[in-house]
């Protein structure tokens, strides 16, 4: 610590209790919201929503964007389910077949499945801790651009014929320079990068988030479990990405600079990508699925009016699970002839890895049991429905988890049956679930009950309808990522069933975007905490004010709304003319200093505007990367040169520094 | 007798191993799911009653941990059967198996049954005879990018890598027609990158294989003589190769005994005289995207060159 | 369920102070996410590195191991460059601006040094990226570090052109202290990158 530091926790700058104290009044607090609604809110106008940094504003922009692309990812589903409904059908030629199963499979992994999840993270997570606002909030709002710009990259290529085509992983040499014809595969591939960058940044928010803005009493072992998720999920991110943005970038060099990562003929490796494309592809499919797990226990915790059994356990579980994802990769590579003594070493780990999940929902379904009179709703019923959709998923994953039998069914339809239960069942469903059950909170009025289960029985039909089949379609000899199969194989009647459950499947969802579009207008309003939750987010108006808490409440417990008894003192002191937030000390989130968030601003944009001239520029010319890096150099610099607050330079630093030699 | 390529009706045991420990992981993970659902319904029934259920702590960790173990026990059975059937794939080497060379191609296989004497050897391509009961060690080699061989009724997939030789064994143990189909997406025409895989008696095996070291037969009449001119000096023969002919490209399908081939392109089609027809007149049409061009041949060179090939038996 | 609980006492802390250095700091934080991705970035590269090595018959396939001087001339000038650097982060921690000016500008040099003598080293690699896959790697695994080179030079350029013009407050001395951090990181992530570019072509 330096010296100016000791001297002033000798000098008692340290927080500390007020009795009786005044500014708890009425009009107190009514002054105290005025002045924070003027710091806090952003203004309105065209500028400002471009300028907007407010995490729960970028948290729905995320989500509402997210669900955007999935109903882009949705349609070509759909048009890859109406080719396949008929053997030898001639509704897509080969070509556009190719591309869509590509960017169906990279639009719904890359711009649905991980954003949405971060997304909701970075709604909830601030409010769960008792935060006035996230970590780094231009950054938060950089993501998202970077985000929206890499989709609609990709699909403005797609419309102009130069969509990727080789699948979601991209195999060289396929996409390699030689047989990678044009610029499909470096869109691809520059795609990743757009997306990944999101990812890291949105990642490092929340944990830096999580970590150091927690509200006094919410020691680590208080917090939610979904916040949990998210910490465990965010360390995910930030060692698994790193791996495609090498693979990525080492594609493109390959195809731009002529390097020969991946070419054998001069000492490359196309199973080199491989490796490195399923180290991090593994961990991503995990990235996807532990935020569900957090939402199944938040969910279903308030519906059993319970606390989730075994708060510890389930910690430990996730975190098993984060850790041993890390370490079945090659999995995915079980038909490529690697050595066998290897391969049996990546079956054990696939194995095991189920236990923590199985811990898991042993867990749940001990808290549903003993339940204080569970309330079947909408959002419970999707998170039950994960112990019958999702472990099947989890079932056929131990059954690819032998090499003998994934000999047998790896790259046929058995896998696209297994993961979409695994993602679908053990993500979406839960996803769904958890978007019925906040959206009151994000926008102040229930959704349908009707509309939900309509919406909710449909899903489930259609989707078992559409995916049960594909177990015996690949079984029976089908192979993945085929435009057409022959009539003779037998096929056309799962084949059929399968793109009728699609149907049903885009019904249900049509439903649910049917109930979210009405209730905006006319659903019942939500009050503070209509579903009896225990959690900080429900402490606080629907939707909640722009700076999220006034006072700012502490912790005594992890079910603080459910324990108001216990009474611990709220917050006081944060200024009110800026933009101030409390950071606190790791472990036990003891107070430690304030901190003044920067306001909205417009360089978080333009900084991603100049990213994305460089990403974009770089795949048609190598220069592109240096030419392309100025205008960054700029935005960046922009972006962090601070902006004068001459007035409240402090004096009693140490002397050295006189006021006058802060002037121009 | 053609089989439909289903991996629940092996035809040769390393197939029938796999579909053996299917079934065990079938009925175990079956039961699982079943216990589970079940659980979850009963859970939800008692957890919406009026009282609220008061199990101690206690005794929720002990079931739990019950569940967990016995979840345990049956992930090791399920890993220990997975590793034993899989050490028991691999016993079927054997010195003096039959070993074909496979090499994949955008989108076709090239079939060379090898041989320490070069005349012995037979090129052929699609379409793999092998005798019944006696293993086959396949080599398996990638031209361009990543393939795989996967023939369900048979044995596990393979990939071909370029720049690696990956192997597979195997051993059909009854007599009859396999399809199998390349199952690594490998670029347009991946769906339709298949082969067929007979398995004959080992003595009507010896004399497919003997009748397939043969060069072509000889032209008998004069259209199908013309039919050999063509094929000889026209497009045809710089990417096809005809043993006895100056036809000897290589970068496309072996055409010698293309005749008593069951299908063609890649089991894209049946080899009867209206697809053939059809393949060499516009394979664009049939297989669109695949290397061969159309040839640009008049009605009347389009005849004699089937008249020729269909001598080619 | 209100917000605002029926107590009367609150926590108040209004006297706590306005920054933290070190990991008491968000951005110290935000560095070290940053440090460990591209810390994972590396040891992604070194690891096909060995990958590569461990397929090849040769390695160097053809031609020689890299020249070893210019890149060790390069390791010592950015391992000295630790002490300015350290200089500057003391001196921010103080909030000593004369101290921070000066030894900025050090780091400054020093910076500039090691990017120049970092051109100088892709000549003597004895490799093209283009040549073959170790050519490869060895480039982008160098390439990579010199990103982080070439990035930290201009981001302390920035920042060290911030502390002469102004404004500063006590937030852009925590700055300086986390900018140190990054220093340090792409001094100590050249160690290994170092020994295999250097080494690991001339150890079997």
């Amino acid at each position: 610590m330096s010296a100016p530091q000791k001297r002033a926790r000798d000098e008692e700058k340290r927080p500390r209790v007020v009795e009786d104290d005044a500014r708890l009044s009425r009009q107190a607090q009514e002054r105290q919201r005025l002045e924070l609604e003027r710091t806090w809110a952003n203004g309105r106008g065209f500028i400002a929503w471009l300028a907007e940094t407010d995490h729960k504003v970028i948290g729905r922009r995320f989500i509402v964007t997210a669900f955007g692309y999935f109903t882009l990812g949705g349609i070509l589903a759909a048009l890859m389910r109406i080719q396949l409904a008929k053997p030898e059908n001639t509704f897509l030629g080969p070509d556009l077949y190719n591309q869509i199963f590509t960017m169906h499979g990279t639009t719904m992994m890359f711009l649905f499945a991980v954003p949405v999840v971060l997304a909701m993270g970075v709604y909830l997570v601030p409010l769960m801790i008792g935060a006035r606002g996230i970590a780094f909030p231009r950054m938060l709002a950089y993501g998202y651009w970077m985000f929206l710009f890499g989709g609609m990259f990709l699909y403005l290529m797609f419309f102009f014929n130069v969509g990727p085509d080789n699948g979601w992983f991209s195999y060289p040499p396929l996409a390699g320079p030689e047989y990678g014809y044009g610029k499909r595969a470096d869109v691809w591939a520059q795609l990743i990068t757009f997306t990944e960058v999101s990812g890291l940044v949105v990642a490092t928010c929340l944990v830096v988030t999580i970590f150091k803005l927690r509200t006094p009493g919410m020691s680590l072992n208080r917090m939610p479990l979904f916040v949990w998720a998210m910490l465990i999920v965010s360390f995910m991110v930030i060692f698994a990405m790193p791996s495609i943005v090498i693979s990525s970038t080492c594609l493109i060099l390959d195809r731009l600079v002529s390097t020969h990562f991946f070419n054998q003929a001069e000492g490359g490796d196309p199973i080199l990508w491989q490796h490195l494309f399923w180290f991090f592809g593994h961990p991503e499919v995990y990235i996807i699925f532990l935020p569900a797990l957090g939402m199944m226990s938040e969910v279903i915790a308030t519906f059993s009016r319970r606390s989730v059994f075994g708060y510890t356990e389930m910690i430990l579980s996730m975190t098993a699970t984060a850790f041993i994802g890390f370490g079945v990769w090659v999995h995915h590579m079980f038909a490529t002839g690697l050595p066998q003594l290897g391969q049996s070493f990546f079956t054990a780990a696939s194995i095991m890895i189920v236990i923590p999940t199985a811990i898991q929902i042993f867990n749940w379904i001990a808290t549903i049991w003993t339940a204080r009179r569970l309330q079947i709703t909408v959002p419970f019923l999707y998170m039950a429905s994960f112990f019958f959709v999702f472990i099947i998923g989890g079932l056929t994953g131990v059954m690819l988890a032998s090499v003998p039998l994934d000999r047998q069914v790896h790259d046929t339809y058995f896998v696209v049956a297994h993961f979409h239960y695994v993602l679908i069942g053990g993500s979406t469903f839960p996803l769904l679930g958890g978007i019925y059950f906040w959206f009151p909170k994000m926008y102040g009025r229930m959704l349908d009950d009707r509309l939900g289960r309509i919406s909710f029985w449909l899903l489930f039909a259609g989707f078992n309808l559409t995916f049960f089949p594909m177990h015996l379609l690949g079984l029976g000899g089908m192979p993945r990522r085929v435009y057409t199969y022959p009539a003779a194989m037998g096929w056309q009647g799962m084949n059929l069933l399968a793109s009728v459950g699609a149907a049903t499947i885009a019904v249900s969802l049509l439903v649910y975007l049917v109930n979210v579009v009405v209730s905006l207008r006319r659903g019942a309003v939500a009050g503070e905490n209509p579903w009896g939750a225990a959690t900080l987010e429900w402490a606080t108006s629907s939707p909640p004010p722009s700076y999220n808490f006034s006072p700012q409440p502490t912790v005594a417990s992890s079910e603080p709304l459910w324990h108001s008894e216990l009474a611990p003192p709220p917050l006081v002191g944060l200024a009110t003319d800026r933009r101030e937030v409390l950071v606190t000390f790791l472990l036990d989130a003891e107070p430690d200093h304030r901190y003044e968030m920067p306001g909205p601003s417009l360089w978080p944009l333009l900084t991603a505007i100049t990213t994305s001239i460089m990403f974009v520029w770089s795949i048609f010319n190598p220069w592109g990367v240096v030419w392309g890096s100025i205008p960054i150099f700029v935005t960046l610099t922009g972006w962090f040169w601070p902006t004068e607050k001459k007035e409240r330079i402090k004096h009693g630093i140490h002397g050295r520094m006189r006021p006058s030699e802060t002037l121009p | 007798m053609s089989h439909l390529p289903s991996i629940l009706h092996p035809a040769g045991i390393e197939a029938a191993r796999i579909s053996q420990l299917w079934w065990t992981m079938f009925w175990i993970c079956t039961a699982v799911w079943i216990a589970v659902a079940v659980a979850a319904l009963i859970a939800i029934r008692r957890g919406h009653r009026a009282a609220a259920v008061h199990v101690p702590d206690r005794t929720i960790v002990r079931n739990v941990a019950t569940a967990a173990a016995i979840s345990i026990v049956a992930l090791i059975a399920l890993l220990s059967q997975s590793v034993l059937i899989g050490r028991a794939l691999n016993t079927l080497r054997s010195d003096d198996a039959l070993r074909i060379n496979v090499t994949a191609n955008q989108w076709w296989w090239d079939i060379q049954y090898d041989n320490p004497v070069p005349s012995l050897r037979v090129t052929t391509a699609n379409e793999i005879h092998i005798p019944v009961g006696k293993p086959v060690a396949f080599n398996l080699f990638s031209n361009d990018v990543i393939h795989s061989l996967w023939i369900p009724n048979l044995q596990g997939k393979i990939d071909l890598v370029p720049g690696r030789r990956n192997e597979l064994w195997l051993q059909a143990d009854k007599a009859g027609v396999y399809r199998g189909q390349c199952a690594e997406y490998c670029g347009l025409q991946h769906a339709k990158m298949a082969l067929v895989v007979v398995a004959d008696p080992p003595d009507q095996f010896e004399y497919w294989l003997a009748a397939n070291r043969a060069s072509a037969p000889a032209p008998v009449t004069p259209e199908q003589q013309r039919g050999k001119d063509i094929v000889e000096k026209g497009p045809c023969a710089m990417c096809h190769a005809i043993t006895g002919t100056l036809a000897g490209g290589r970068s496309a399908p072996d055409l010698t005994h293309i005749a008593s081939r069951s299908t063609l392109g890649a089991a894209a089609i049946p080899n009867m005289h209206g697809y053939l027809a059809g393949w060499v007149s516009d394979p664009q049409g049939i297989k669109p995207g695949n290397r061969m061009p159309p040839p640009g041949l008049s009605g009347e060179e389009l005849q004699a060159v089937l008249a020729y090939l269909e001598t080619l038996k | 369920m209100s917000a605002a609980p029926r107590v009367s006492h609150t926590l108040d802390v209004s006297p706590l102070p306005e920054y933290g250095f070190g990991h008491r700091s968000l951005l110290w934080w935000g560095t070290a996410s940053m440090m460990v991705i591209e810390g994972m970035v590396f040891a992604m590269v070194i690891v096909s590195y060995v990958y590569l090595k461990g397929r090849a018959p040769h390695w160097p396939p053809s031609g020689p191991s890299p020249d070893l001087l210019w890149g060790s001339v390069n390791t010592a000038v950015l391992l000295a460059s630790a002490l300015p650097n350290q200089m500057a982060k003391k001196a921010a921690e103080r909030f000593d601006l004369a101290g921070v000016r000066l030894w900025l500008a050090v780091c400054l040099a020093f910076a500039l040094a090691f990017n120049i003598i970092r051109f100088i080293e892709f000549q003597h690699l004895n490799v093209r990226w283009d040549t073959n896959a170790y050519g490869s790697i060895v480039w982008l695994l160098i390439g990579l570090h010199t990103v982080h080179v070439l990035t930290d030079f201009l981001d302390s350029t920035v920042l060290a052109a911030l502390m002469f013009i102004g404004p500063v407050d006590e937030h852009r001395f925590v700055d300086v202290s986390e900018n140190a951090l990054y220093w340090y990181f792409v001094v100590l992530t050249w160690l290994p990158i170092y020994a295999v570019v250097y080494f690991g072509s001339r150890v079997s």
